[in-house]
């Protein structure tokens, strides 16, 4: 491995966060001048909306069963049963439903996205693109930004929805909990700081992780295995981002709203 | 017979004034990744004329064509393209002045989830300002022009080395750029369809008077341009009379160093005394 200089490290960490700073923006800013390409916005909220359903939901599903069955478990030897509604809205809205899904559609798209611009970038294509006149940025970037925080915001509440269904299957089946029962403190439970703090999220990790996808797309090098490296990395760095994002939010909404 | 494009239709001294002259590269140098693969170098491409540029691998040959046409910004020194200082412009206002030129890939840099057909009218498409059966009419024409009509609803992956290049091509001319670059256009192909190619380039020189960069390896391919007209009655690509000093607008440019050893016509090249060139081209 090439050793490098800490100035050189320090410079190299430094022009990256600008690039990607300049990439966040200019996907978001050219939403605001023409031409609009809606027809590649549509592709694209198939691909990672329709596209990541089933994963999302299968893994929302169980997340909200096995949060039920170890919830159950301590609630049990405090007689608290009835809570398990509360503990498995509660933690499903405000943490593990958008962070699931998250690093779901992390996983699939952002590789995706890092990939296909990756490829693009060592064929030339974004060249050629260039050369013939169009911008990549409004014609890859904003479409893929657009289309994965409108569509990680309703994966989120069906992610949220199956996790409330997989909690309530496992309290009946397992445990017994009268379902009425759970299903009324589950929605009772929740107030507004929840409500929002859970709707919040998939917008923020939707644009992590497509602008992180498409970031390390296009400042891929050195052929396939730069595509790949790129494909790992921007997997590795949403997921992060994802889990460091929802920390501060967190901590930012119970100081807004208070615990 | 047709006869050989004229001394008095293509003059063989030109105006060196602004307006004769296509693309000016004036002290450009770049380099990267602290080696300077272009040093202070200064051409002209005039109006209707071919330049074939050489080199050694690494030379920095496409990085002309890609600061030719602002896809890299020079560390120092002045590009003009057709007229406009392009060194300064935005890559708003560069995408406008893309629209009058056109480039080859070396690897033809098709889309590879389009069709042949949105690929070749990607660029009409993007304009968004023209009827589909005049789409599809321009599209057939810039096919039919590099004699691949039937690839039409084929994808990339589907298609030869030789009919990327050439679908390439024809995705560039569908718009009539006023000038063209061609990356190394022949490069792994095999002579046959080598010779298909720089026909086309020959087509496009003659018949439409296009003014074009010619990156290649192929000293051969050059040779042949510098030394043979397109022919319209009979649609093809003819040898110029033997005994006669060529007349086609055609010159060469030789890159050693990151600068240029040599820049002028066949009979100039073929004249050098310089050791390195006889040796390039022997």
């Amino acid at each position: 491995m090439e050793l490098i200089s800490p100035g050189d490290f320090a410079k190299e960490k430094v022009q990256s966060v600008q690039e990607y700073a300049g990439i966040a923006f200019r996907g978001v800013a050219n939403l605001f001048s023409r031409p609009r390409y809606f027809g590649d916005m549509t592709q694209q909220a198939d691909l990672i909306g329709v596209g990541s359903l089933p994963i999302v939901a299968l893994t929302g599903f169980f997340t909200g069963a096995a949060l039920a069955q170890n919830s159950a478990s301590t609630l049990q030897r405090f007689g608290s049963l009835s809570l398990i509604g509360q503990l498995v809205s509660l933690g499903m809205v405000r943490e593990l439903g958008p962070v699931i899904t998250g690093l779901m559609v992390a996983g699939r798209n952002a590789s995706g996205m890092a990939s296909e611009i990756g490829s693009m970038v060592v064929t030339e294509q974004i060249d050629a693109m260039r050369a013939l006149g169009t911008d990549p940025m409004k014609k890859l970037v904003t479409p893929r930004v657009v289309s994965t925080v409108f569509m990680l915001f309703f994966l989120t509440i069906i992610s949220d929805a199956l996790g409330f269904a997989g909690g309530g299957w496992v309290s009946s089946v397992l445990f017994g909990v009268d379902s009425h029962q759970y299903w009324s403190t589950a929605w009772q439970v929740l107030v507004f700081q929840d409500v929002f703090m859970g709707l919040a999220k998939p917008v923020l990790f939707g644009f992590i992780i497509s602008t992180i996808g498409c970031y390390y797309g296009i400042t891929a090098r050195g052929g396939t295995q730069g595509v790949g490296r790129a494909t790992t990395q921007a997997v590795v760095a949403s997921s992060i981002l994802i889990i460091t994002v929802d920390f501060f939010v967190t901590r930012l909404s119970m100081t807004i709203f208070g615990q | 017979m047709a006869s050989p494009p004229s001394v008095a239709e293509q003059p063989s001294k030109p105006s060196r004034g602004p307006a004769s002259v296509a693309l000016d590269f004036e002290n450009v140098s770049i380099g990267f990744e602290d080696r300077q693969i272009l040093d202070g170098i200064s051409f002209q491409l005039r109006l209707g004329e071919t330049k074939a540029i050489f080199g050694v691998a690494g030379s920095g040959k496409s990085t002309i064509l890609k600061l030719a046409l602002g896809l890299l910004k020079p560390d120092s020194g002045r590009i003009r393209l057709l007229g406009e200082e392009i060194t300064q412009m935005s890559e708003d206002q560069l995408f406008v002045l893309r629209q009058r030129v056109g480039i080859v890939f070396q690897e033809s840099a098709l889309f590879d989830s389009l069709t042949v057909r949105e690929n070749v009218a990607f660029r009409l498409l993007e304009e968004g300002n023209l009827p589909e059966s005049e789409i599809e009419e321009r599209v057939r024409e810039a096919l039919s022009f590099v004699e691949l009509e039937h690839t039409v609803d084929l994808y990339p992956s589907e298609l030869s080395g030789g009919m990327r290049r050439r679908v390439g091509i024809a995705r560039t001319i569908i718009t009539h750029p006023e000038v063209l670059l061609y990356d190394s256009p022949t490069g792994g192909l095999d002579p046959v369809t080598s010779n298909t190619i720089i026909e086309l380039l020959v087509k496009q020189r003659d018949v439409y008077k296009t003014s074009s960069l010619l990156v290649t390896h192929r000293l051969q391919d050059a040779f042949t341009m510098g030394t043979h007209y397109f022919d319209k009655t009979e649609n093809k690509m003819k040898p110029l009379p033997p005994g006669s000093r060529p007349t086609v607008p055609m010159r060469f440019l030789i890159l050693r160093d990151g600068h240029i050893i040599f820049d002028g016509d066949l009979e100039d090249l073929r004249e050098t005394r310089d050791e390195y060139i006889r040796e390039y081209i022997s």
